[in-house]
């Protein structure tokens, strides 16, 4: 055999040579278009609004006046909203993606559940809006509070909870299920002690990346009247309340400079608060990784 | 020898494949069974009936009695929770669970109900002895069963099936997927075990089935040829088909 072939070979792999080297370019130029845009926002946010990225900024409750104007009620209701949101959505999320996966029979009516929420989880979330305004605000008389919008930032956040659960207790090997069983273990105690363990961090990874989706949302919570003048942090679930983007949002809407760059700063802190997420989301996933 | 195992008129289907027909085996109790055959004529299927691991594919429907020590295995009043326990079974590709080779020893005692700490170091000890494999672990018990080699993470499926005190070890050619010398390994365990379990495997290599197996069975398309001792089987079988498959002239 001759690893020297004749001259078409060659031009051959030269030419599919050439075809890699453009895609390659092509490519580079793909993801640094995505790279710079950000990297864009990000300067001219951090620009506009470094200045007031200050202690004021936390401490302060909101004010007609831009200088002495803060978000505390705002961040203080992210959190709670989070602090409800987050049991209450892993809770039914993940039970629902163990139901469906685990002990659903795999007829129509299955498939059916499966196909409608796989929708669900790309309806437009002001859609959530008029639901939980319905649902909750009137429907169960919750009024404008923190409960309604918990509640409704829950049921947007549901079905991507489900679905990213679903994926990762399939991806558990079924070799895994089989030795559980073949000890005598019931089903229950093999999702509870061989399959669950295994999927738990593709699951707390799903549920961080929702919640995280959930911290920005701004349109269901408008519905729902979140408030944007709160000057007070919320005693119980049933006080109304006011979170970041709601807070971002109104500052931008005002004609006054000052405001825009209180806007910027709330962006920044709300950046701030998604980076920290995602992050131990990744932190998560390589310490279980190891061991799976 | 005293039968243990007693298969009468066993049919299989999968929905509508007929996987197996008419199987009718006396299996003795305390030793080792061998079921050999080509790819795809049902050993795996009929090993899978005597645990009723079957019972979790869709559409899969038996006809015919298993009694197990004089119970049928498939009557209303066992479950097959307890039926597993008494009929461990080891598979083709080890599959510890990700967990420290002490846990993944007492996953099966702690499903039934055992807690008490020493009882539960008592159980891990015994059992990896009896897999041979305590001396090559017994100073890193906490450590994943991953870091073990191949071999050795099929012991420790053999130790975990054992702590749950079963009487029947079912083995679905739990050594094809590893190197000879832990193949060896294995087989000298089976051996050393066929003292206090009834052990039935399936097997591939009609070398192991003849090196480890008191009793062979050989399968064509979901029928038994021939049973019989594994000596006689593989020195005078009385069927022609038989004596194909094992002088290697089909499977
Ligand atoms: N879950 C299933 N659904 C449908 N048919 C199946 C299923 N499992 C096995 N079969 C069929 O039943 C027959 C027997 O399969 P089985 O796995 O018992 O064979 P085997 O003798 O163990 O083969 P191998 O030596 O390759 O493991 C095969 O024809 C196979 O295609
Ligand atoms: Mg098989």
């Amino acid at each position: 055999m001759s690893l020297l072939e004749e001259d078409t070979g060659r031009k051959q792999i030269a030419q599919r040579r050439r075809m890699d080297f453009i895609l390659h370019i092509l490519f580079v130029i793909c993801t640094s278009i995505g790279v710079l845009a950000l990297m864009a926002l990000m300067v001219d946010i951090i620009m506009d609004g470094i200045m007031r990225f200050a202690p004021d900024l936390f401490t302060n409750y909101p004010s007609r006046r831009a200088s002495q104007a803060g978000m505390k009620s705002a961040i203080v209701g992210s959190l709670y909203m989070l602090l409800i949101m987050a049991p209450l959505s892993f809770i039914l999320g993940v039970g629902a993606a163990i139901f469906l996966e685990e002990y659903a029979k795999k007829n129509r009516l299955t498939r059916l559940i499966q196909l409608n929420i796989s929708t669900l989880a790309g309806v437009p979330s002001i859609v959530y809006g008029i639901l939980g305004l319905t649902l909750f605000v009137r429907g169960l008389a919750l009024e404008r509070s923190l409960l309604s919008g918990a509640l409704t930032m829950t049921l947007l956040v549901l079905p991507i909870i489900i679905v990213s659960a679903q994926e990762a207790i399939r991806a558990v090997p079924k070799a895994r299920r089989d030795a559980s069983f073949a000890l005598g273990a019931t089903k229950w105690q093999t999702v509870s002690r061989s399959v669950m363990p295994s999927a738990l961090p593709g699951v707390l990874t799903g549920v961080i990346l929702a919640l995280s989706r959930a911290i920005g949302e701004t349109a269901p919570l408008v519905m729902i009247g979140g408030l944007t003048y709160v000057a007070f942090l919320p005693e119980s679930i049933l006080d109304s309340f006011t979170v970041m983007p709601i807070q971002i949002y109104n500052w931008i809407s005002r004609p006054n400079e000052a405001f825009h760059e209180l806007a910027a700063a709330g962006i920044i802190v709300l950046l701030i608060m998604l980076l920290l997420m995602n992050f131990a989301a990744i932190l998560l996933r390589n310490k279980y990784q190891k061991n799976v | 020898m005293q039968t243990l195992i007693e298969i009468k008129k066993l049919n299989l289907f999968y929905t509508a494949f007929h996987a197996l027909k008419n199987v009718s085996l006396e299996i003795p109790e305390k030793a080792i069974t061998a079921f050999i055959g080509p790819s795809g004529c049902g050993k795996s299927t009929l090993l899978r009936t005597l645990n009723r691991m079957n019972d979790m594919i869709p559409g899969t429907r038996i006809e015919g009695t298993i009694a197990i020590g004089g119970t049928d295995i498939y009557s209303n009043e066992v479950d097959v929770e307890t039926l597993r326990k008494k009929v461990g079974m080891v598979f083709q590709q080890p599959n510890p669970f990700p967990k420290s080779i002490y846990d993944n020893i007492a996953y099966g005692p702690r499903l039934h109900g055992i807690r008490s700490r020493q009882q539960l170091d008592e159980i891990v000890e015994n059992s990896l002895k009896a897999s041979v494999l305590w001396d090559e672990v017994k100073d890193h018990l906490k450590r994943s069963a991953f870091s073990l080699s191949g071999g050795q993470q099929q012991r420790l499926c053999i130790a975990r099936a054992l702590a749950v005190n079963p009487d029947i070890l079912l083995m679905d050619e739990a050594t094809s997927a590893l190197d000879p010398i832990s193949t060896l390994k294995i087989e000298e365990l089976a051996q050393e075990l066929k003292d206090r379990y009834t052990i039935v495997m399936v097997t591939h290599n009609m070398h192991q089935a003849a090196r480890v197996s008191n009793q062979t069975v050989f399968f064509l398309n979901g029928e038994v040829v021939e049973y019989a001792d594994t000596e006689k089987l593989f020195s005078n079988p009385s069927d022609q088909r038989t004596e194909d498959y094992i002088s290697g002239r089909f499977g």
